[in-house]
């Protein structure tokens, strides 16, 4: 009885204090904002924004409310995301299974690729790759091409459609399909980066398998190929999977560098949205919120996927 | 000979991925050195204008030697540029000092203590005939150096403190633990920044107000503590029962339990996995360049706005990711060497699971 009191004051005591530090912060903010003249409150979001965006995958104008624009931010953040972490594992699976290769070379290489992107800082990266783009490759005009069709320039990629190609038109292309410097830049940052921690896991994750599955296959008459397919990668994926969840969700979390290399996406659009609207915890409180959705759903769309992994 | 064989022909798959990254390499590898070192510009009277000759064929590195003061410390004030230096060597001492296995006792929190008010000391001055060097003008690569030093210093014992709540057997100090643990982590780095730097204010009372420098460290530091503070957590977590029913046999309380037997050993545990999110906060303090604060990167980004030097991003973020690389490598091979020397090694986990 006299141990449950005390947990009972302790407790007490503790969400006291929160709530009172919680008090003193809400209520300086209150008279802020108040002496400050800013408004509170989502209403903002039905104004028109005002601003253009850059590259936007649904129609959008600058007479569109704010809310459409970070609508906006948001696409091109799912965007870059979805495309980042499809490259990601591919590359990183790829390097990952490189580095257990029995070819000396190519071990070397995979490990020389994961030592360099991890330890450096992706915003270093960002920099790099669109400094890259932007500084080295050469205008439109003078533009490389590396494939039929697919130009490389200082405006970004251009790659044919079915049904449609680049055609250079003044000083830029048109037609086909096109990355601009600022997606191509955070898409390669992003997929790079990213690929070298998918790599350990991967890694981890074969490494997991005991020699034995390895030499059973290959009684078998399994070739090399045919066991890591068959034996190998299915029992690594239950090892491999729950880390992975990790780095897409770090990937997604980590899109939000865009805002350093002007691409759109969710952040850099409530950026612009607070330094014109003034109203700072709004747009904060929208990235938190879209992100901890993110992060949540991610996770339990990847424990569904996990406890299948599992049950096989 | 048997030795190629073995390693690189060991079959027909093996030779035929040999010579194809061969060949890449010797295609690849012959214009990259031109480029870098044969052809680069590393001095010169005016290095300016023979870079911008060179465009294309060479390297500019002459960009660095130019910037390198500015690099390193940023905008502090030239003739007193010996004190971030001296502050730079005590910074290191302390890393150092704190990688022995040796030191890992209570002291070094007293010596970490001694050694971050006398990097204080020395950086802003303000005594002893040293001029006062407000924190707007630290710089470079020192401000990376104190903002990932200061933001482990301060998010340790708050990680620990989070750690130790998430692990109560108290539901309301529980939750209040999981729920900022996964809020931080669930969110970005920059929106945190984004709120130390434009919400901090208003929370404040009117006419308290603090720089910029330390709202970014708030929120460095309220960052890092989440990470580090699951960190802990594992190394709480690989603790045996038996080392708690032997602290309370003795008649040990909660305190002194957690305190004498179970944190010490958890700690220990904890260091590899530590090392490797100091190494991601290191890289992650290089965020402040979007709230503008002068760090290495920022310093690096801000000398390509001159004119004279617009248009060498390339060497110059080569430049900042090989400096980043220097700190980050050596961080990551001392985690793995302790990894491996620890006797009960219980990396992989899944192997130490014994499935």
């Amino acid at each position: 009885m006299k141990r449950s009191a005390k947990r009972a004051a302790i407790q007490a005591a503790v969400l006291l204090a929160v709530g009172a530090a919680a008090w003193f912060l809400v209520s300086n903010t209150l008279s802020n904002l108040e002496a400050r003249r800013i408004a509170s409150g989502f209403s903002f979001l039905q104004r028109e924004a005002g601003f253009a965006i850059g590259e936007s995958p649904i129609p959008y104008s600058a007479a569109d409310s704010y809310l459409k624009a970070l609508v906006v931010g948001l696409a091109n953040t799912f965007r870059v995301s979805a495309f980042g972490i499809v490259l990601a594992t591919l590359i990183g699976f790829a390097v990952g299974l490189g580095r257990l290769s029995p070819n000396a070379l190519l071990r070397g290489l995979c490990a020389a690729y994961v030592e360099l992107f991890r330890n450096t800082p992706l915003l270093v990266q960002l920099f790099f790759w669109y400094a890259l783009i932007t500084e080295t490759l050469p205008p439109a005009r003078e533009a490389l091409q590396p494939l039929p069709g697919v130009f490389l320039s200082n405006r970004g990629i251009f790659f044919p459609l079915p049904g449609s190609v680049p055609v250079l038109q003044g000083f830029n292309f048109s037609g086909g399909a096109h990355l601009s410097p600022e997606f191509a830049a955070l898409l390669a940052g992003l997929s790079i980066y990213t690929a070298s921690f998918i790599a350990e896991i991967v890694r981890a994750g074969v490494l997991s398998i005991r020699r034995g599955q390895r030499e059973a296959a290959q009684a078998l008459g399994l070739t090399p190929a045919m066991t890591t397919r068959h034996v190998v990668l299915p029992q690594a994926l239950r090892v491999i999977v729950p880390p992975l969840t990790g780095t897409y969700l770090d990937l997604t979390k980590n899109s939000s560098l865009a805002v350093a290399i002007g691409y759109p996406d969710l952040v850099s659009i409530a950026n612009t949205a607070i330094n014109q609207t003034g109203q700072a915890i709004e747009g904060i409180a929208v990235i938190m919120a879209v992100y901890l959705t993110i992060s949540l759903s991610i996770s339990a769309l990847m424990n569904w996927y996990n406890a299948r992994v599992l049950r096989r | 000979m048997r030795w190629l064989r073995e390693h690189f022909f060991s079959s027909w798959p093996s030779a035929l991925t040999t010579l194809v990254l061969l060949f890449v390499l010797f295609e690849a590898l012959p214009p990259f050195i031109d480029w870098a070192f044969v052809e680069a510009i590393w001095t010169g009277p005016d290095a300016s204008a023979a870079c911008r000759a060179a465009r294309g064929e060479g390297a500019c590195w002459a960009y660095i030697g130019e910037k390198h003061r500015f690099i390193l410390f940023g905008t502090y004030p030239y003739d007193e540029h010996w004190r971030p230096a001296l502050a730079m060597l005590v910074l290191l001492a302390l890393w150092g000092l704190s990688a022995l296995r040796r030191a890992w006792r209570w002291w070094l929190a007293v010596v970490w203590g001694c050694g971050l008010a006398a990097i204080g000391g020395l950086m802003w001055g303000g005594f002893a005939g040293l001029p006062y060097v407000e924190n707007e003008r630290w710089g470079g690569l020192m401000l990376t150096l104190l903002l990932t030093t200061f933001g482990i210093a301060a998010a340790f014992p708050l990680a620990i403190a989070l750690a130790l709540g998430r692990r109560s057997t108290l539901p309301v100090v529980r939750a209040l633990c999981i729920g900022y643990i996964e809020l931080i982590r669930g969110v970005p780095l920059i929106s945190l920044l984004f709120m130390a730097s434009v919400m901090l204010p208003l929370f404040l009372p009117e006419g308290l107000s603090i720089d910029k420098l330390l709202r970014a460290q708030i929120a460095l530091i309220l960052f890092a503590a989440a990470y580090l503070a699951e960190v802990v957590r594992g190394g709480l977590q690989a603790i045996p029962r038996h080392q708690y029913e032997a602290a309370d046999a003795l008649g040990l309380g909660y305190w002194s339990r957690t305190a004498f037997v179970i944190l010490p050993q958890a700690l220990r545990i904890a260091v590899p996995p530590l090392v490797n999110v100091l190494v991601g906060f290191f890289k992650n303090t290089s965020l402040v360049v979007i709230i503008g604060l002068y760090d290495l990167l920022t310093s690096v980004k801000v000398g390509l706005q001159e004119p004279a030097w617009s248009g060498f991003g390339v060497e110059a973020y080569l430049f900042a990711a090989a400096t980043y690389f220097i700190f980050c490598a050596a961080m990551s091979l001392y985690s793995r060497r302790l990894e491996l020397a620890s006797p009960g090694s219980s990396w992989p986990p899944a192997r130490a699971a014994g499935s």
